[in-house]
């Protein structure tokens, strides 16, 4: 089972959480308006297998969004920290 | 059809019995040669297909299918084996119907017994809205002349009395759709047939020789690098659902797909029991019995970005439950195994058959759950559209460029990336 160490929890099991994604990704700005950036942002994803740098929300926990680490060939973490510290996009 | 090896008959059986000759290998394993006309990357179904109609109906026999380890090693022996054409929205439904026909003639056309099973696909209906839903379908493809009938609860009852309808049915059984040209396949013979044939065409199937880059000309692409050294191509086509984007990543490209990881099961061998394939209307399952008697099912994928072919344990209990939802009397069954696969999935749900960015090189991948019973209508439309330079007729609505336009084909009509939601 693939287990996530939260840092307001302790580890738990990836069960309690919900997978959200890419964190490498950058939001374009409110305003922007060239369709290229907003297509790249939805659709184009690098989804490497190796190190990934990802969202998790420990939904069924403390409800905290994290940047995980995690090593898509071989489902390694190798950290985790909470989102509102940075780290995401 | 030209064969370099042995054509499989009643007489070549008496033939090697009698005289005790050993058969010759099914495909040849010959030396990469520097430089062919067609280089298709992986020797998984699609792949094999591929190579094999673009010698059959293109004539282009100067073909080499690069395969990173053994044929048949990936999800083209990974799948549920089930093959059917109900699909509702145009562009799929003829695209799957194609598929299915010629499903229908292959064990004859490739000289080998893919051993097509038509026994019939029951999808079931647990609510009115449902039942409306599976019987617009259904009209949809027999308006496309594609056999489909609406089963009541009754009917249903009848042909299949061992699922759940008693008062206690956590979802109620209402009715269903039968599709009875719909079944299943032996899924490692499609990829030995396809191998073997193309293989008697003259196409190179090279195995454990792994792709790691791309030649380039400028825009152009050239050849491929490989463990082997490199390979000069006129035409370089991608055929690795699971793996896209790390192929296209060599090239420079970044694809609309993630990998996910898919499960599969198989129950200990029981006596003939489940003489159809069953959908679950209520979750993503469905379930056959293989020839040797296991129950064969599956379900949704694991939930997040996966390489590791190796599934999670919460989702085998989440698909037991199905089956169990569905069938209470087999809750006693051991699971002989499961595994895993890496599938491609795509914003939309559907698939990519096209030309790239760049010159010279042609994608086929984003499979998500459906590569398989695809696999002879993409091998066919592929093939033509690297021998045309041009999307077949049957893929134009498969295009990368989908999303950029609004343009997305989701036959579920649920949105974009439904399954992250």
């Amino acid at each position: 089972m693939l287990k996530i160490a939260c840092p307001g929890c302790g580890v738990r099991n990836y069960t309690e959480f919900r997978y959200a994604g890419d964190a490498n990704k950058v939001r374009p700005a409110h305003q922007v308006r060239d369709l290229g950036e907003w297509y790249d942002y939805v659709f184009l994803f690098d989804n490497p297998k190796g190190p990934h740098r990802e969202y998790w929300q420990h939904v069924l926990g403390c409800r905290q969004w994290l940047v995980v680490e995690r090593d898509t060939a071989t489902n390694t973490v190798q950290g985790t920290r909470f989102a509102r510290d940075g780290g995401g996009e | 059809m030209r064969f370099l090896g042995t054509r499989y008959s009643a007489a070549a059986l008496v033939r090697h019995a009698l005289s005790g000759a050993a058969w010759p290998p099914a495909w040849r394993s010959p030396q990469p040669k520097s430089s062919y006309d067609v280089i298709i990357i992986g020797g998984g179904g699609h792949g094999l297909a591929t190579a094999y109609y673009l010698a059959a109906n293109h004539g282009v026999t100067n073909v080499a299918v690069i395969e990173r380890a053994y044929i048949g090693s990936g999800n083209v022996g990974r799948n549920t084996t089930l093959v059917r054409s109900n699909y509702l929205l145009a562009g799929n439904t003829q695209f799957f119907e194609y598929s299915l026909k010629l499903w229908e003639g292959l064990s004859q056309e490739l000289n080998y017994n893919v051993m097509l099973s038509q026994r019939g696909q029951v999808v079931l209906a647990h609510d009115p809205l449902q039942l409306d839903g599976l019987a617009r379908k259904g009209n949809i493809m027999r308006l496309n002349g594609i056999d489909a009938e609406l089963l009541d609860r009754g009917e249903v009852m009848r042909m299949l009395p061992y699922l759940d309808y008693s008062p206690r049915a956590r979802f109620p059984i209402l009715g269903g759709m039968l599709q009875r040209r719909a079944g299943t396949v032996r899924h490692d013979a499609v990829a030995w047939g396809y191998a073997r044939a193309a293989s008697g065409f003259g196409v190179d199937i090279l195995e454990n020789c792994e792709v790691t880059g791309f030649e380039r000309n400028g825009s152009r692409v050239t050849g491929v690098k490989t463990s082997k050294g490199s390979i000069a191509a006129g035409r370089t086509a991608i055929c690795v659902a699971g793996h896209s984007s790390v192929l296209a990543a060599m090239a420079g490209l970044r694809l609309p797909i993630e990998s996910h990881l898919l499960q599969a099961f198989v129950t200990e061998p029981i006596k003939p029991f489940v003489d159809h394939v069953i959908s679950f209307g209520a979750e993503l399952f469905y379930i056959s019995q293989s020839d040797k008697g296991g129950l064969v099912f599956g379900g949704h994928i694991d939930g997040f970005n996966s390489y590791t072919q190796r599934g999670q344990f919460p989702r085998v209990q989440t698909v037991a439950e199905c089956a169990v939802a569905l069938m209470p009397s087999i809750s006693r069954l051991r699971l002989l195994r499961h595994w895993g696969g890496i599938q491609d999935m795509t914003p939309d749900g559907s698939p990519f058959i096209c030309r790239t960015p760049l010159e010279g090189l042609y994608f086929n991948g984003g499979w998500c759950y459906q590569g398989f019973k695809a696999t002879p209508a993409v091998g066919a439309c592929f093939a033509h559209t690297i021998a045309h330079e041009e999307e077949h007729p049957l893929v134009r609505h498969l295009s990368l460029e989908r999303f950029r336009q609004a343009n997305g084909h989701d036959e579920y009509g649920l949105g974009n990336w439904t399954y992250k939601q």
